[in-house]
């Protein structure tokens, strides 16, 4: 996984609120077996509409989405982030996450930067009254800053961690595996198994 | 201080505790179907890591599986169960594949083999592994790569949920269910309502329900927003699951027991958020909108988006929009085109056996197709070892092969652009039965009903099998 300390590039103004994963990644792109590739799935659509966001050449090269509240409800399918990261995503921006959508991020080493509803307004005014603006993403002193917009924004301390190193979940887990066999000593024999 | 079912859980499962680190928790099951594992084995294969626990892990193929006899024609369903199948053999865990006697859709399938049990911790790719919570379990929907994270260590490194406590109190009218109680819990708290909580269902109306209600109601916990949904378990829970076969037996029987008769809420413990709702208030339920939170009562209309607040009317208006409805109509106006009765939600025996009692000796109404859909293949035989299957098709409808079916479209029972349902399943998300098909969320008493009369309805308006006085009587008086 790729360290992520600061990013700058072309923010998107998405003013949806409710984005779930179908919406990100409609089932039917579910049926892959590899972990790339699924940028032609995202928003997909969504992307029919001419009038759609992401047909505007201005935000061809987006990589920070600023979207309405609860992003990413419904399944918990991780390709909605991959279909994200796939197409250029390094960062989305909402008041409101799903738990689950903002977990498979922090692991894949998607951003979701919470910040609040008056930020993301402001945000999005700006993106829309001047496409294309430039938005940087500090991780270290967890900060938007685009045009005279500064806004803060929240990431749990361990997630925060993890993206600054690069850290991948198995290998830190792993670190522990005496514990995961002492555990395992002390599991009532009745306990059920598949076999 | 006292704890709450879902934290005395947590703590049996603590592998770890680290400073300003999740909690590495322990997993007794996972469960593992061909949509959300093959890029967790390929993660796998690339690090060179094996699956620490086999015996712990199982698969079944559902999501992309035909209904009807046959083999698997879409190129990329097959290329998905395939890998399945490879992966499952390459690294050595038991897989049920389609036609076998115990294939069905993961959480059918994990409860009726006696594998899902109180106070463990049960995971699987796939967001309403909720459903497992009915016994006493911690079970929830992860990511793929928390899939190969379980794979490779059995554990899962996690931050504590908050608890809500839904207090369900009262009986229940007649045709009402347990699907009604959780449409009108998600209507109640909206679908972020539960966001970072663990629910626990409790009070007399839960306590009343079959192992079968309570899983319909910890399936849908996710739709709230939950993590997971919970019920303590008791003696409903223990004779389910008595005599199943990876149930402990004798001895190992008697001290399970023992050991899950403690898993309730202590009378002392605080839940981070309560909810009450009366059971007796409680009628059929029906959705309106393109989320499972755009509900109302089924003698209710559509609602008008003017009189909600700015997000919600958003979202309402958008919805009607693709629902093709429009405010103010009585939702027993509507008018379907498909009916299915299936799904992780409502597809179990006594889903089946309800929607059955209501069709029986009925027809299905002209220009509707009814496909009902057991969970699994024992499902299925245990359905036609009762004549179920001939009740649906006298009536005209289809009785199919076990799988996830329409409740997503990844297989090839779909709805066309602009075609209407009323389904047992739990999503009406735009598109999710098929693009541009619209979804109704209903009980299987609803659906049914529905079915008969072609508009959404309930048992109750369908006109009594036996005219009270012959007709030929009638004619006659008349004359
Ligand atoms: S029946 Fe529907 S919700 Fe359940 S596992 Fe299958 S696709 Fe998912």
């Amino acid at each position: 996984m790729d360290a992520f300390t600061t990013h700058t590039g072309t923010g998107v103004p998405l003013r949806r609120s409710n984005v779930d994963t179908d919406q990100i990644i409609p089932a039917e792109y579910l049926k892959r077996v590899t972990k790339s590739g699924f940028e032609d799935g995202l928003f997909a659509a969504w992307r029919k509409d001419e009038t759609f966001i992401l047909n505007d050449p201005t935000y061809a090269a987006g990589s920070i989405l600023v979207a309405g509240p609860d992003f990413g409800t419904g399944s918990s399918r991780e390709h909605a982030v991959w279909a994200l990261m796939n197409y250029g995503f390094r960062v989305v921006v909402s008041s409101r996450f799903a738990d689950i959508f903002r977990g498979n991020s922090g692991k894949a080493g998607l951003l979701t930067a919470q910040c609040s509803q008056d930020d993301v307004e402001l945000l999005w005014k700006l993106l829309e009254n001047e496409p294309g603006t430039s938005v940087t993403v500090d991780l270290v002193s967890r900060t938007i800053t685009a045009g005279d917009v500064v806004a803060a924004f929240d990431v749990d301390e361990y997630t925060r961690w993890r993206l600054l190193e690069g850290l991948d979940d198995i290998s830190l887990t792993l670190r522990h595996e005496p514990d995961i066999t002492a555990y395992e000593q002390l599991r009532p024999a009745w306990k059920p198994v598949t076999g | 201080m006292g704890r709450t079912l879902a934290e005395k859980v947590w703590d049996a499962h603590v592998v770890r505790q680290g400073e300003g680190e999740p909690d590495l928790l322990y997993i007794d099951l996972h469960l593992l179907h061909e949509v959300t594992s093959p890029q967790a084995f390929d993660g796998l294969r690339l690090s060179g890591r094996p699956v620490r626990r086999t015996d712990l892990t199982l698969a079944t193929e559902d999501h992309n599986v035909p209904t009807t006899p046959g083999p698997i024609t879409d190129p990329i369903s097959l290329t998905q169960v395939h890998t399945l199948r490879r992966n499952c053999e390459e690294f050595g865990i038991r897989l049920y594949p389609m036609g076998d006697a115990e294939q069905g859709i993961v959480h059918v399938v994990g409860p009726q083999l006696g594998l899902t049990q109180p106070g463990m911790t049960v995971v699987c790719g796939d967001s309403h592994t909720s459903t497992h919570g009915a016994f006493g379990a911690l079970a929830f929907g992860i990511g793929t790569s928390e899939v190969e994270h379980v794979l490779a260590t059995q554990t899962l490194p996690l931050k504590p949920f908050r608890t809500m406590a839904i207090t369900v109190d009262g009986e229940l009218a007649d045709g009402v269910s347990s699907k009604d109680i959780v449409l009108a819990v998600i209507a109640k708290i909206g679908t972020g309502g539960g966001q970072g909580y663990v629910l626990e269902f409790r009070g007399s109306a839960i306590r009343a329900l079959s192992m079968e209600g309570r899983m319909t109601v910890c399936n849908m916990s996710i739709e709230a927003g939950a993590r997971a949904g919970m019920i303590a378990p008791d003696e409903t829970t223990f004779a389910y699951l008595e005599g199943r076969d990876h149930a402990p037996r004798g001895e190992d029987w008697d001290a399970a027991v023992a050991s899950w008769r403690e898993l309730h809420t202590d009378e002392d413990a605080e839940f981070d958020a309560e909810v009450v709702i009366d059971a007796s208030e409680l009628t059929p339920f029906v959705t309106w909108g393109t989320n499972p939170g755009q509900g109302a009562p089924l003698s209710h209309s559509v609602p008008d988006p003017a009189t909600m607040d700015d997000t919600e009317r958003q979202s309402a208006e958008r919805a009607l929009e693709y629902m093709g409805l429009v405010a103010g109509t009585p939702l027993r106006r509507i008018a379907i085109d498909t009916v299915f009765v299936g799904s992780c939600t409502n597809g179990r025996i006594e889903d089946l056996r309800a929607a059955a009692a209501v069709v029986k000796g009925r027809r299905v109404a002209d220009g509707v197709r009814m496909l009902v859909v057991p969970g699994s293949a024992r499902v299925r035989l245990q359905a036609e070892a009762e004549g179920l299957d001939t009740v649906f098709t006298e009536a005209g409808a289809e009785w199919r092969l076990p799988g996830c079916s329409m409740c997503l479209a990844m297989n090839p029972d779909k709805l066309a652009p602009g075609e209407r349902s009323a389904s047992t399943s739990n999503r009406n998300f735009e598109g999710r039965q098929g693009k541009g098909g619209r979804t109704h969320l209903v009980s299987p008493l609803v659906a049914a009903a529905t079915a008969v009369r072609g508009t959404l309805s309930s048992p109750s308006d369908l006109e009594p099998l036996e005219p009270l006085v012959p007709a030929a009587d009638l004619a006659h008086q008349e004359a």
